[in-house]
């Protein structure tokens, strides 16, 4: 039985991967769906692409534009409205990373310590709420609490006479800077505990024995089995995310605009969607898109063989 | 011995030892963080269900004052949030499925060991997740497609995730064995009649999984929707919330209030337009979040 259905399964010899494709036609039918579907709907805006080495205008159509080489990101990288959105961009996206990444893996290990196991099911369910609920609903609610005369913020706080006046958390540039900043940490701050409580999960329990009877308390065998065994998936979490320092989050950045907080709300996603589909710059945005895609992508590829040289998994 | 490890195991882990001080501490932290996730939202539903003169005078805190359901009259009698929120529905649903057959396509066939040309198929389905054109190219390319303004536009272009597939893919390979793959070949079965009578069966958890990604995943998106809509019958709710309560030039706020009996102040109107938009996800959100947190081990696991 089973010799005949190595036979089967085993194609001729010189043809073996024509005989694959033969017995196997409705595996590459099926693949043809996707592919056909990211060719007509991503591949093929790629042509779009040339626009940033051009002086592209709508009317003429490309074949009319003029070709300008790198002449477009000359003129970008001259540009003050893109140093302001780049600049913007790098610090707000550091800051996103360096004082948003430990805060769920100390939350992660809180849970992790928690005794009462039904306190910690239900607290878990509310704190991955915000993860599901999107920038707009977030930033209405945001901007309910923390209107300058109406919030409820600032209500409890002139009750209880801590302040006079409102304090202007999202209408001010500088304490916009703060609380956008506190806002994106608290959205995933629950969320982003999945990943660690299930790297905990995997941690050999004989090493937390193995700790105890050395003599360690509970900070010490946090310190030493806990956080030890989370090690792999931080590293990898870490360089995952600095991969994405380049992106810019449109629906966040857009959802908590206004006018006085532009000097730091002015950021790549907004600079190419003002540029490109507001203004019809259609070849200055198209120059810093490809501009931010590739050096996405140059650290995304950087950030995979840094975690594989680190001896963790990779990302590609 | 065996008996000796699992006593002391059960000390640790079976809460044996006493409780301790810092439990409590923890567990306070714990829930003043969880606090700030409902508390937000306690406040401005109270908000949307008090008289005007309470919430003008400042009195409401996390209960209604002066209760009543004025504003969410006006919203119905109004009429747009509800289109709009069917209208979102409907998009949604077409969303999922489609995503869900095209997922479905990819992942099955590369979770196949030993598929000729894996890699090729793999890389060109890939690709686009790490390089996207970008904003411009990817609107003219919808513009030429004559999709601009159409429902099409929020449902086609992006309900192809290659994350999501390999999710499916990862799920796929590590829970079907080739044994069972063998044995159908065996008995003669194509490739199409193992998808339908031992694929589809065997990852019941990993569609319903991936078809709440999908549909979550539209359901709070509306940059697309900024791009692409102009048209307001058109727009997606959260698109629609967005144009009433954040956008400094969107007079709709007030204008819903128009043509109906009830005059609710805009402060008062737009907490209930939050809560028009917000509980939908509240009410799902207890059954969906469980099959997020698999998906999202499973996407660790191997991502």
């Amino acid at each position: 039985m089973t010799k005949s259905g190595q036979v089967v399964n085993r194609p001729r010899r010189g043809n073996g991967t024509l005989n694959y494709l033969r017995n196997h036609w409705q595996l590459y039918l099926l693949l043809l769906i996707p592919v056909a579907f990211v060719i007509i709907f991503k591949y093929a805006a790629y042509p779009g692409l040339r626009m940033a080495f051009m002086d592209y205008k709508p009317a003429k159509g490309y074949a009319g534009s003029k070709w300008l080489g790198f002449g477009m990101f000359e003129k970008v990288f001259k540009d003050k409205d893109f140093f302001t959105a780049l600049r913007n961009s790098l610090i707000f996206n550091f800051l996103d990373l360096g004082l948003g990444f430990p805060v769920p893996v100390i939350l992660a290990i809180m849970l992790d310590q928690l005794r009462f196991r039904r306190f910690k099911r239900i607290n878990q369910t509310i704190l991955y709420l915000p993860h599901f609920l999107s920038w707009v609903i977030i930033a209405s609610v945001a901007l309910n609490l923390f209107k300058p005369q109406s919030g409820l913020v600032n209500i409890l706080l002139r009750d209880a006479g801590l302040i006079e006046d409102g304090i202007p958390f999202l209408t001010e540039k500088w304490h916009w800077f703060w609380t956008y900043l506190l806002i994106g940490i608290w959205q995933n701050m629950g969320w982003g505990t999945i990943i660690y409580l299930a790297a905990i999960t995997g941690i050999d329990t004989s090493l937390y024995e193995a700790a105890t009877i050395d003599g360690a308390g509970r900070m010490g065998r946090i310190w030493h089995v806990t956080l030890p065994g989370i090690r792999p998936t931080m590293v990898t979490m870490l360089i995952m995310n600095l991969g994405r320092v380049m992106g810019s989050n449109f629906e966040r950045l857009s959802a908590f605009a206004n006018v006085n907080v532009r000097d730091f709300q002015y950021q790549l996603a907004i600079y190419v969607y003002e540029k490109g589909l507001a203004g019809s710059n259609f070849s200055k945005a198209t120059a810093v898109g490809l501009f931010q895609s590739l050096v996405g992508l140059i650290l995304v590829v950087a950030a995979d063989r840094v975690a594989k040289k680190l001896g963790e998994d990779g990302l590609l | 011995m065996t008996g000796n490890l699992t006593n002391r195991k059960q000390s640790f882990f079976g809460g044996v030892n006493r409780v301790h001080v810092s439990d409590f501490v923890i567990a306070f932290v714990i829930l003043l963080l969880s606090l700030t996730c409902i508390l937000p939202f306690i406040y401005v539903m109270a908000k949307s269900l008090s008289s005007n003169t309470a919430v003008l005078s400042q009195k409401v805190y996390l209960w209604p004052v002066g209760f009543n359901i004025d504003a969410y009259v006006s919203i119905f009698r109004d009429g747009k949030m509800t289109h709009s929120l069917l209208y979102t529905i409907e998009v949604t649903v077409l969303f999922t499925v489609i995503g869900m057959v095209i997922t479905t396509c990819a992942a099955y066939p590369l979770s196949i060991k030993g598929l000729k040309f894996k890699g090729f198929f793999a890389f060109i389905l890939m690709f686009t997740m790490y390089f996207s054109a970008g904003l411009i190219p990817e609107y003219l390319l919808i513009k030429d497609l004559k999709l601009l303004n159409t429902m099409w536009a929020l449902v086609l272009p992006l309900s192809f995730s290659a994350y999501n597939m390999l999710i499916m893919r990862s799920f796929l390979s590590s829970t079907i064995p080739d044994t069972l793959y063998e044995a159908a070949y065996l008995d003669g079965a194509s490739d199409l009649r193992v998808l339908t009578s031992i694929v589809l069966p065997l990852s019941k958890p990993i569609i319903a999984t991936l078809s709440l990604f999908y549909a979550v995943g539209r359901w709070n998106a509306f940059a697309d929707a900024k791009y692409y809509i102009t048209k307001q019958s058109l727009q997606p709710l959260q698109l629609l919330l967005n144009n009433m309560v954040l956008d400094a030039a969107g007079n709709d706020a007030i204008s819903i209030a128009e043509g109906t009996a009830t005059q609710s102040t805009p402060e008062v109107l737009q907490s209930a337009a939050i809560m028009f938009a917000t509980i939908p996800i509240i009410i799902v959100y207890p059954f969906v979040q469980k099959y997020f947190v698999q998906g999202t081990m499973i996407g660790a696991v191997k991502g």
